[in-house]
């Protein structure tokens, strides 16, 4: 068997049903043992970044390894940006890259870069291959690693001559990595602290982030909410962990987090956080974040804990385990839900004034559509059961607070690295891991230009994708900075040139439409989730509508700019 | 938080970018590395690391965790934390040896019990071995006389074993 045949027979090994790649001389021989094995279906995309948000989005979406394939050299580096995006949001892909003849490695051949170099932080680990025998094992090894522990991008860089190399096929039934060995089983006694601490809680806080969903752990996230009558908030990347429409969720925290959500951490007495690592967009000024409470972290990595807050009670596991053992611990003390109602009555009472008082909302305008009813409409209209991937900037937080999400898996976005240009390829790789799926794409009229080609890839695979643009002109979110906090001085954010989305779309053989007006809303959107084809709705939205409440960059997050 | 030197004793797996990959953790989150030391050990699937860093006790805890992270690394001790432990440094000196500093040269090495490992007509290069302060206090002996070079190999660390049973 050669090299190349050993890679394809290791990706129908790992159950891998469908890859996202561009070809090119030096992965040309894995191409050629592809097209004798249709068991792998291959998606031909337009620019390997593409393949590396369309692998990004199917692991998203479906909780298995994505896979991207790509030459050498420029092939190699446009996958970069999607191998940061999902390094940074913990994402398990697998990018298998071509590389020059061993020989020529070093010797500026043609098309030849340094790639596990370039990718060595952005990766949680890489191989060069230099053996053709190795090769079963390094890609077993690459899915392992890939989605174990804290599960995050690996990549294999795959030289041409071991593609072509012939060898004995030895694919190892299990792995032992002696130097890797994530903690799953959370410290007991460590548990049973957590407990106590919530027990003596008066204003408790229930934080989620994209570790509840990675593990699968919303069931026990909601079980611990509901029996402890806990308010819920999430980090961009938690939400649908805990039901958005839930009564106990107070929606999304932090920079664009609603008001009370901010407000009930500002004041809670014990945090109990659970796959999130309190990224700066959530904590803003780290001081002033969660001032008077105990933490309680739960996390797999124990990098993340204590990395930008002090923590009370750290657990390293996994966070679906460790909410099985703190809800064992639970049921054990035995105190019945009407015991945490009448506890927590008081600090309910609060978060519901705080919720009156500012709840998420904006102006409606006649003459305009508004970004926000979009996402109501929406989300009325789909009722929760669509997969939502989003580009980055206002269409990204609008999403984030008016599309309530229900269940774990429907949110696809870039959190950690805000990659405009991603959303459109992840609902490529969602739409593949789910068939029967309504995917709608929420981008802007920026992002949405930055992977444009892959329209064409959407149409070879016949995805019937809803995009819809809130196409305000500007690049937005930039926009909305420069006129809070550069004195409208707008720089570089509108395009002279914005292209007839509408045409484009026909221009690729799919469906464009065009609204201007609110009433247009509910009409179209209906029509476009009924229609089986890729539709582009660009929809005309107010140029100067912000994102609120909004924190500014390094304030305290009770520091809110409401509307 | 007060800054304090770290040595760390780091066994990491003996494959090639395994140490570009501890030497960039350092580099990408803006860490230093003040010395570095690496070879093979007994088991020579495993490479032995010893690295001399600072910071206040978070960014230490932050290096040992970002360590062992690493899919390379199989085990990270604090051996300045651990107790008792000695250390170790070499350096070659190369010093002006004309005949008049000879006598001087070799009263020093005597104090100290260096070697002198190469001779030419008008120098000499000089083992030291011992801790930091030991090489410090040679060269500073020594540089009245006349460096030329030196080339030191960084510290190298094991803990001490307990000396009750």
């Amino acid at each position: 068997m050669t090299g190349a045949q050993m890679v394809v027979e290791a990706l129908k090994r790992e159950g891998v049903e469908v890859i996202f790649g561009y070809p090119g001389g030096a992965i040309i021989d894995i191409y050629d043992a592809l097209y004798k094995s249709p068991e792998v279906h291959h998606v031909l995309v337009r620019h390997e970044q593409g393949a590396a948000h369309a692998a990004d989005g199917f692991a998203r979406s479906t909780g298995r390894v994505g896979v991207a394939l790509a030459t050498s050299g420029p092939g190699a580096t446009n996958t970069v940006t999607g191998i940061a995006t999902a390094y940074m949001d913990s994402i398990p892909i697998v990018v298998l890259t071509g590389q020059v003849p061993t020989k020529l490695i070093g010797n500026d051949a043609f098309q030849e870069v340094d790639i596990t170099g370039i990718t060595r932080p952005i990766t949680k680990h890489n191989f060069l291959v230099k053996r053709v025998e190795d090769l079963p094992r390094i890609i077993k090894e690459a899915f392992y690693i890939a989605r174990t522990g804290r599960p995050g991008p690996v990549l294999v860089d795959i030289p041409k001559d071991i593609q072509q190399a012939k060898g004995d096929f030895n694919y190892p039934d299990e792995i032992h990595l002696r130097s890797y060995n994530p903690t799953y089983e959370p410290h007991f006694k460590q548990i049973e602290k957590a407990y106590q601490l919530l027990e003596k809680a008066e204003r408790p806080v229930f934080l989620i982030g994209g570790g509840v969903i990675s593990s699968g752990a919303s069931e026990e996230v909601r079980a611990i909410a509901e029996r402890l009558n806990l308010p819920v908030t999430m980090t961009l990347m938690g939400l649908g962990g805990f039901p958005g429409e839930h009564d106990q969720s107070l929606g999304m925290l932090g920079m664009h987090g609603t008001y009370f959500a901010n407000m009930a951490v500002a004041n809670c007495d014990v945090l109990l956080a659970v796959g999130a690592r309190f990224d700066d967009r959530v904590t803003g000024k780290v001081d002033a974040f969660a001032p008077n409470a105990k933490i309680i972290h739960i996390d797999i990595d124990p990098t993340s804990i204590q990395k930008n807050v002090k923590v009370d009670v750290p657990i390293v596991g996994d966070c679906k385990r460790s909410l099985e053992r703190l809800l064992e611990v639970i049921k054990e003390v035995g105190k019945p839900k009407k015991y945490w109602k009448e506890r927590y009555k008081e600090w309910w009472e609060q978060i519901d004034i705080w919720r009156k008082r500012y709840p998420l909302t904006y102006k409606e305008d006649p003459n305009y559509i508004k970004p926000q009813f979009v996402l109501e409409k929406l989300y009325e209209l789909t009722k929760g059961e669509a997969i939502i991937c989003t580009e980055v900037g206002q269409n990204q937080m609008w999403t984030a607070q008016y599309y309530k999400f229900k269940y774990p898996r429907t949110l696809i976005s870039s959190g950690g690295l805000g990659t405009m240009g991603f959303g459109f390829p992840a609902s490529i790789g969602a739409q593949m891991g789910n068939p029967g799926k309504l995917v709608i794409d929420i981008a802007g009229d920026g992002s949405i230009q930055m992977n444009i080609q892959e329209l064409a890839t959407a149409m070879d695979q016949r995805l019937p994708i809803k995009i819809i643009i809130l196409n305000n002109g500007f690049l937005g979110m930039v926009r909305q900075w420069q006129e809070l906090f550069y004195e409208r001085r707008y720089s570089a954010v509108k395009f002279a040139t914005i292209p007839d989305f509408v045409k484009i779309a026909e221009a690729y053989g799919a469906v464009g439409l065009r609204i201007t007006k609110p009433q247009e809303v509910e009409p179209t959107l209906k029509k476009i989730i009924s229609m089986d084809k890729l539709v582009i709705l660009d929809v005309i939205i107010s140029p100067e509508e912000g994102v609120f409440p909004m924190v500014p960059a390094g304030k305290a997050t009770t520091e809110m700019i409401l509307v | 938080m007060a800054e304090r030197k770290c040595t760390l004793s780091v066994l990491v797996e003996n494959t090639p970018g395994a140490l570009a990959r501890i030497a960039g953790l350092f580099s990408g989150r803006g860490f230093n590395i003040d010395s570095l030391c690496v070879a093979e050990t007994l088991d020579p699937t495993l490479s032995h690391l010893t690295l001399v860093t600072h910071g206040d006790d978070f960014i230490i805890e932050q290096i040992i965790k970002q360590l062992r992270r690493l899919i390379d690394v199989y085990k990270v001790v604090d051996v300045t934390e651990e107790g008792d432990f000695v250390e170790r440094e070499m350096a070659l000196i190369k010093v002006r040896a004309e005949k008049e500093y000879r006598d001087e040269i070799y009263r020093i090495c005597e104090i100290f019990r260096l070697k002198i490992v190469d001779v030419s007509p008008r120098t000499y290069v000089i083992e030291v071995t011992g801790d930091k302060n030991k090489l410090n206090a040679v060269i500073d002996l020594l540089r009245p006389i006349g460096i030329k070079e030196i080339v030191r190999t960084g510290l190298i660390a094991m803990k001490r074993e307990k000396k009750t049973p």
